[in-house]
């Protein structure tokens, strides 16, 4: 008897961090199941916030509030465009940090850190006064777009640069030696393996503008945004179809975050040339040791 | 010749915009902040008292955040810890699901997310009945108080203590590990000897990646908290949003990122950079 208790006990100590671990996860899953639950709500008044009854309406009607969709259109250009500008121009900064010695490196280095280091409320009311002061943007879609490609870029350049650090610069000597062209090398080596870095980047840029709320909240003008629609709605009653949306777009991302994973695995197994080097499984956050 | 000028030529695009909307932002910020007047005649005459006005009107919002940032950090880090833990070490083939299970809130809108937390702890809620029988939720109401704020800070910002922690973690050599166990070190010893300080880059990353937002939040406070449980954020939103008083507000943000600034350069003093520039910037 004392003895199976002891053992459960010892049964429990072993796998403490186990079961500590699995409820945090559960902790961070449930607003989530919040969410997709309430999305089959049928709420008596405005607000969606007791459990009343479970229809489907609404994921019939998700596109039924012309205000929502125009928000979600609006978001949806927005987080387009700032995810091509601050991709292609973070993808030349972490090049050229990987690849080059130059004077200025560190104050460059510095340059990107900072805004990761800084609070988003400080950003939006500096760019705020900035654009009050020069009074030569007029505030709305194109001063939201400078906003998401400024905050945009030094998360592209993270995450580009942890895929240069651990690339095998032999395959590129390796082409020149064929006979390519710097040119051909970059188009036809460099890119292609780096390729899931930039995709990785470019979907992080992407969830980073789509999400934004803070920033663009203080640099908006009248234009409105997905978040900025619920923020505005929350006072007066969310409707339930902005749940909906929300899970779609959660199950979206899902599926680009599986696709990318994908890519990401063979690119591995592209690049893993020497047969004693074995490929890491990758995670976009995670950089490969550099040896 | 030509070698040295490309770089300056692939950084040019990026640096420039960093330098245009973020730097020089601020330099406007802190020529707003020196202005007074009326907004439409507001004139640059180095007005130093809107700091000490504005500091001394808001200093309670100011100290509050820095609580409510450095509890929801310190919470943060006990529960990610843990999982960061978990995942690096003990969870197999299911690593990667966990991982994502992760980040999977970042997936779903951050204001959506923070609004499911004032469903789940609105006054009709089980979780609240619960938290009632515990003696957690006084009168029978979590929303609405600093521990609402608290706990959603702590929610929304744990990933970003997850997976730095996990990064260091995973990075470890296991056989530092098993030579501690083979030294005769107690399980414990290990952990404290060995594993604690070779993750100790993840662990500054983590406590500044939460740190840092959590302070500047004002969302978590708008919709989970009270009039008494405004943050900074909330005034410097406020102040430039609402009552359109810039110079204060310009000021106060000023001062929000200097105290911020200061707190972490004497958190790196202490625990080391390589982790907040990456360690190839060393």
């Amino acid at each position: 008897m004392e003895s199976r208790g002891a053992s459960a006990w010892r049964w429990l100590r072993e796998h403490a961090v186990v079961i500590v671990g699995i409820l945090v996860v559960l902790y961070m899953l449930v607003p989530i199941l919040v969410i997709f639950a309430f999305s089959f709500n049928d709420p008596a008044g405005r607000y969606n916030f007791t459990w009343v009854g479970f229809t489907l309406e609404h994921w019939r009607n998700a596109f039924g509030i012309p205000e929502l969709n125009e928000a979600l259109l609006t978001s949806l250009k927005l987080a387009v465009l700032a995810t091509l500008i601050s991709t292609v121009i973070g993808t030349l900064m972490a090049m050229a940090l990987v690849r080059y010695e130059f004077f200025g490196r560190r104050p460059a280095n510095f340059l990107i850190v900072i805004p990761m280091a800084t609070p988003e409320v400080v950003m939006g009311s500096a760019l705020l006064s900035f654009f009050l002061l020069i009074n030569t943007f007029s505030l709305g879609f194109e001063t939201l777009l400078i906003a998401h490609v400024m905050f945009c870029i030094s998360f592209v350049v993270v995450v580009v640069r942890s895929r240069l650090i651990g690339f095998d610069r032999n395959l590129e000597e390796a082409a020149k030696d064929l006979g390519a062209s710097p040119l051909q090398t970059f188009r036809l080596v460099t890119l292609p393996l780096i390729m899931p870095g930039i995709f990785g980047a470019a979907m992080l840029a992407f969830a980073l503008s789509i999400d934004d709320f803070v920033i663009s909240n203080f640099n908006s003008g009248t234009t409105v945004t997905f978040p900025l629609y619920i923020f505005g709605a929350a006072q007066r009653g969310i409707p339930v179809e902005v749940n909906v949306i929300a899970m779609i777009l959660f199950f979206f991302t899902c599926a680009a975050m599986g696709f990318a994973t994908w890519q990401q695995r063979r690119a591995e197994k592209m690049a893993s040339v020497r047969p004693e080097q074995e490929a890491g499984v990758g995670f976009p956050a995670g950089a490969p040791a550099a040896t | 010749m030509r070698r040295r000028v490309v770089p300056y030529f692939l950084l040019g695009p990026g640096a420039a915009w960093l330098l245009l909307f973020f730097v020089v932002p601020l330099y406007y910020m802190g020529k707003l902040s020196l202005e007074s007047g009326v907004v439409g005649a507001l004139e640059f005459d180095w007005n130093w008292g809107n700091y000490s006005d504005a500091l001394q009107l808001y200093d309670a919002q100011f100290v509050r955040s820095f609580i409510y940032a450095g509890v929801a950090t310190l919470a943060a880090l006990l529960l990610g810890y843990p999982l960061a833990y978990a995942i690096a070490f003990k969870a197999g083939r299911w690593r990667n699901l966990l991982l994502f299970a992760v980040v999977a809130p970042f997936f779903t809108t951050y204001l959506i997310r923070t609004l499911a937390w004032e469903t789940i702890l609105s006054d009709q809620s089980p979780v609240v009945s619960v938290l009632d029988l515990l003696g957690l939720a006084p009168e029978g109401r979590a929303l609405a108080t600093g521990g609402a704020v608290i706990a959603g800070l702590t929610y929304n910002f744990l990933p970003f203590m997850v997976l730095p922690i996990y990064a260091s973690l995973e990075r470890i050599d296991v056989r530092l590990i098993e030579a501690g166990k083979d030294l005769y070190a107690s399980a414990t010893q290990t952990f404290f000897r060995v594993t604690l300080p070779l993750s100790a880059p993840g662990v500054v990353a983590g406590t500044l990646l939460t740190f840092i937002p959590a302070s500047g939040d004002y969302v978590n406070a708008q919709f989970l908290g009270s009039a008494g449980n405004q943050m900074i954020g909330n005034v410097i939103q406020s102040l430039y949003l609402k009552q359109s008083d810039y110079p204060a507000a310009a000021a106060l943000s000023f001062v929000l990122m200097a105290l911020i600034l200061i707190l972490v350069l004497v958190y790196i003093r202490f625990a080391g950079s390589e982790a907040l520039m990456g360690e190839e910037a060393v």
